[in-house]
């Protein structure tokens, strides 16, 4: 059987012929025919192998829910995409299409062999055969099933297009431009709301495009709503979701259907919010269950009228009708008057409509009722089918090229589950119908069960005299999902529809059970014996058609995925050949190699030149809270472990900030500068947490406290200069302050001006040396960077990165809330009892100090750790053992958590939680790590200048 | 996407707008250090989880960056009252 194009009718233009491709082999069309009306026009009926069984497919549809006809088009490196309805792709000049799921060609296919093999792969096989041994199914298993079992191939190259989105309101948003969409639109068109009219396909119409009386009343609709101001119109949009408080998704296709890619955007993602939703998505028509179903050239019937009518082609040249609803008999006349050869009806009752008799029997159409179909002869394309009278069971053969199935009609009732609103089964229509809203939508026209095409006989399968067990009667094609799966899924057990349906995968497919659903829920109800509305309906959910990637990434990937942010010293750092790194989002410089400098070079080098002169460090990214008000003091007192009312103005504190279960949270170094004003320092990843915590306490808890939080992280720049060499260089550039060591000691804070500029002055250090950290205006961080780079060019000032920072502090001791503790420590655990207040009555976390499993021995305890080989650095993260010869797995009693070589020490320092670590000071323990386990001896925590005597100058 | 009425900018905004803060009525002892060891482990970490009705904290983070209280059906998802802090249960 082949289809062809009718002399007349349909909506194509056939002044405008189109070329185009298929795997390799070149085509003609006319503007307006999709890929599968182009291709049954030429006499195409294959277009994909199934997916388990390779057998041969062809197109079962003609709209969004066709199940087999998936193919692949190619634009170009990075534009291809795989997984395509045939009916929803328009062709163009030059398009390259390609078949799928076939090796080495659609017409030889090797994958068929599985056919063959197919009473070997019943429901259920994967999981039964595959099950073990497990390293079979990564290794062996899963890749042949991939290979042999699959959908098109995925794209491998970076895709080049650019995808837009965008947001929109409405009062009213109709969901599909059918005939009830359109008339909704024209309704409400005359009001003063704002309405947004979608359809999927490329003109609005919908069922009406294939039928030709509509056509005069569809143009003059069209008009009337495009020239509507207050209606915007999208066609190739496919609302694809459907979310809470009426917030719909959709997709719209911009270039895809051109044949040139022009500069614009390939998709646009719409998020609509809308006053009120009109679903107006149709129904789709049911197959019919039949053994030899899935042949080429048994399809829809409703699909062959829209084939003839709108696109001009007849899908054969003597069309049968296998029905059990009275639609098929109707698309059957207007076949007719299309002038399609018909060779006959069959229907599976026993009686119709005298009307539908009377108009067969005018327009000359043999009709069998009570009979149905019990084989179809020819696998590439149907040649003849067998029926059956279930009247005497005779069978006869009966010639045609094209089998059309009319089992009914399913209202498309996705969106509207998406958004929650309940479903009612009706038994007249053998369909599940919209119930109760659970948002302000209606559903109207053929989605909600209302239309006109006459009724139907509710039939699970059609009876055969066949041996059930020998035929393979198709309800899921994309799945490769029969009857028999069903039932045996029964026979096995299964009582749940959630469970049929994951254990035969009927409904999984990328089509989502649009046409097989309701069979499959008949058959096993049959199976069960019980009514369909106690088996109940598996979920729809999003998206209604697969949609791409790209259109839900929009702008967010690359360099756009998140923002980097950058402090206004980081130019200085990129213009110096800085290595940078991300620490949270903020883009820090890690090193700053001179020429043929690796980094354990030039962080070594940045380290000395600290400790021995002075180096100077972009600190901008430390988070920093105003902390104001006449309660200030005691807030702070409440938040941190340590106590606050009695620091004086001008004096800086360490704040160690737990969570109420007792564990550190954050620190950092906080200066007083009044009585009712405090700068709060954090880390760089807890500014934004710290404050939502300090928030949460102050509106909820202490609702009384007379304070106000303010982020100022991006307020201030912030230059660490930290060696001996500070002061000296600090001194000709700062106004207004005595940077005397008896007028500034070290933990203080003073207000003045360096080079000018408004400055809050801390004198701290986080490196053990003489330190200062500059608080300036963000705006001149890289101006007085750059005086005091030139101010420090006499002491070889040295600028050093995150790494050299790290390093520095590990020398001293100094943790990292995040990598030396873990969420689990608590202040004694860190060795920072001494920054707990034991006087104050309550703090953040204090109760939780008592806690059993806190006061329990043996917990995590921060410890310094000494390799034996002085030259060994231990891995951070790296797991720590008692006895290295006990058998494994070993019982693990702590981790490194900081590791690095010591330049000034000339041999490596660790940190790490060791199990009861505190009581182990000299004891020798064991790190495996690859090729060999080290041994380190357990030791303080401060590696360098213990008693601070560096920072007494 | 859900739309959340803040009581403080008495307007209805999109949920991203907002950030959940866990279940609400959950006031801190006023004398911590004179909680037994169990109602201390009953105020820190025993939280309700129902099927239906729960009270529970939002802050308008990208918006006043108040916290306030809400009561939500976390069957249907649909905010059935928020009130702001301080305001008896509803
Ligand atoms: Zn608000």
């Amino acid at each position: 059987m082949t289809g062809f194009r009718l002399e007349t009718g349909g909506r194509v233009d056939r002044s405008q012929p189109v070329r185009f491709h298929f795997d390799g082999k070149t085509f003609q069309g006319f503007a307006g025919d999709s890929l599968a009306s182009a291709l049954l026009a030429n006499g195409v009926m294959l277009f994909g192998r199934s997916f388990k069984y390779h057998r041969p497919r062809g197109l079962v549809a003609a709209g969004s829910e066709e199940p087999n006809a998936l193919i692949s088009v190619n634009r170009g490196l990075g534009r291809f995409t795989p997984n395509l309805r045939a009916t929803g792709v328009e062709i163009h000049n030059g398009l390259k299409a390609f078949s799928q799921n076939r090796w080495p060609s659609l017409e030889m296919d090797f994958g068929a062999i599985n056919d063959r093999l197919g009473m070997f792969l019943p429901a259920g096989f994967y999981n039964k055969t595959f099950m073990w041994p497990r390293s079979f199914w990564d290794k062996v298993y899963e890749p042949a099933i991939r290979k042999m079992a699959g959908l098109g191939d995925a794209p491998t190259a970076e895709d080049p297009d650019v995808y837009a989105s965008t947001y929109a309101h409405c009062d009213l948003l109709i969901i599909g431009a059918g005939p009830a969409g359109i008339d909704a639109a024209l309704g409400s068109m005359d009001s003063n709301k704002r309405i947004i009219l979608m359809d999927e396909q490329d003109e609005l119409g919908g069922g009406a495009l294939a039928d030709p009386s509509l056509w005069p009343w569809l143009e003059r609709s069209v008009k009337a709503l495009s020239d509507a101001p207050n209606v915007t119109i999208l066609t190739r949009t496919t609302a694809f979701g459907y979310y809470h408080d009426n917030f719909i998704g959709a997709v719209q296709r911009l270039i895809d259907h051109l044949p040139e890619i022009e500069d614009m955007p390939r998709e646009k993602l719409w998020r609509i919010r809308a006053d009120e939703v009109v679903l107006a998505q149709g129904a789709i028509e049911r197959p019919i269950v039949f053994g030899g179903n899935d042949t080429p050239g048994v399809m829809l019937s409703s699909a062959a009228k829209v084939y003839a009518n709108r696109f001009g082609v007849a899908v054969g040249k003597a069309l049968a009708l296998m029905a059990s609803h009275d639609s098929g008999w109707h698309d059957m006349f207007a076949l007719a008057k299309a002038g399609v050869g018909i060779s006959a009806i069959i229907d599976v009752r026993e009686s119709v409509d005298s009307a539908l008799m009377h108009e067969a029997d005018r327009l000359g159409i043999t009709v069998y009722l009570n009979h149905g179909v019990v084989g179809v002869n020819g696998r590439h394309g149907v040649r003849s089918v067998d029926i059956c009278d279930y009247g005497n069971q005779q069978v006869r053969r009966i010639d045609t090229d094209a089998l059309l199935m009319a089992g009914g009609w399913t209202p498309s009732v996705h969106l509207w589950s998406h958004s929650k609103g309940s479903l009612k089964w009706r038994d007249d229509l053998g369909a599940y119908v919209p119930d109760q809203p659970n948002e302000n939508v209606v559903c109207v026209g053929g989605c909600s069960g209302d239309w006109d095409f006459g009724k139907g006989a509710i039939i699970d399968m059609l009876p055969t005299p066949k041996d059930q067990s020998r035929i393979k009667a198709f309800v899921d094609f994309q799945n490769d999902v029969t009857a028999k799966d069903i039932k045996l899924a029964v026979r096995e057990g299964f009582r749940s529809i959630e469970h049929i349906k994951r254990y035969t995968t009927n409904g999984m497919a990328t089509d989502q059970g649009k046409t097989s659903n309701l069979n499959g829920l008949q058959i096993a109800s049959s199976a069960l014996n019980q009514p369909v509305p106690d088996i109940g309906l598996t979920s729809f959910r999003p998206p209604y058609t697969p949609q791409t990637f790209g259109a839900l990434a929009g702008h967010a990937k690359g360099a756009l995925f998140q923002p980097t942010r950058t402090t206004n010293i980081d130019s200085w750092a990129q213009a110096h050949g800085a290595v940078f790194e991300l620490v949270a989002q903020w883009r820090r410089a890690r090193y700053f190699p001179k020429p043929n400098e690796n980094m354990h070079a030039a962080v070594n080098r940045e380290c000395i030149a600290v400790r021995s002169s002075l180096g100077i460090f972009d600190a901008s990214t430390l988070g920093k809270i105003e902390v104001v008000g006449p309660d200030a003091a005691e807030f702070l007192n409440r938040m941190y472990t340590n106590p606050w009312k009695a620091l004086e103005p001008g004096r800086c504190r360490y704040g160690l900030l737990l969570k109420e279960d007792g564990f550190i949270t954050d620190d950092g170094v906080s200066a007083r500068l009044a009585h009712d004003r405090f700068h709060l320092t954090t880390t760089t990843g807890g500014a934004a947490r710290v404050l939502n915590m300090m928030e949460d306490y102050l509106q909820t808890e202490w609702p009384d406290l007379d304070v106000w939080l303010t982020s100022t992280t991006e307020q201030y720049a912030v230059i660490a200069l930290q060696g001996p060499n500070a002061r000296k260089v600090l001194e000709p550039l700062v106004e207004g302050i005595d940077l005397s060591a008896e007028a500034f000691p070290h933990m203080a804070i003073r207000e003045g001006r360096i080079c000018g500029i408004e400055t809050r002055l801390f004198r701290v250090s986080f490196t053990g040396e003489l330190g200062f950290e500059i608080n300036v205006p963000t705006a001149y961080g890289r101006a007085v960077w750059e005086q005091l780079m030139a101010q420090g060019a006499q002491y070889d000032i040295t600028p050093y990165g995150t790494e050299a920072m790290h390093v520095l502090r590990a020398e001293k001791g100094f943790i990292i809330v995040g990598q030396d503790t873990d969420g689990t420590i608590t202040p004694f655990d860190a060795g920072l009892d001494w920054a707990v207040g034991k006087k104050k009555p309550d703090f953040v976390g204090k109760r939780s100090m008592a806690r059993p499993d806190i006061v329990a021995p043996g917990r995590k305890q921060l410890v310094g750790l000494l390799t034996d080989d002085p030259h060994i650095v231990l891995q951070e993260g790296a797991q720590i053992v008692a006895d290295p010869n006990q058998p494994i797995p070993m019982t693990m009693i702590g981790h490194v958590t900081s590791s690095y070589w010591s330049e000034t020490l000339g041999r490596s320092i660790a940190m790490a939680l060791v199990a009861g670590g505190h009581d182990m000071t000299g004891d020798t323990l064991h790190i495996p790590m690859p090729g060999k386990t080290h041994t380190a001896k357990v030791s303080g925590v401060v590696f360098y200048d213990p008693k601070g005597a560096r920072l007494n100058v | 996407m859900i739309l959340i009425h803040c009581p403080y900018c008495d307007e209805k905004r999109p949920e991203i707008e907002f950030a959940n803060a866990g279940q609400a009525h959950i006031a801190r002892p006023l004398d911590p250090s004179g909680q037994t060891d169990a109602e201390w482990e009953a105020y820190l970490f025993i939280r309700a989880n129902p099927r239906g009705r729960h009270h529970e904290r939002w802050r308008h983070v990208h918006g006043c960056g108040r916290f306030f209280n809400a009561v939500r059906d976390t069957v249907t998802d649909k905010f059935e009252a928020t009130y702001k802090a301080g305001e008896p249960r509803r």
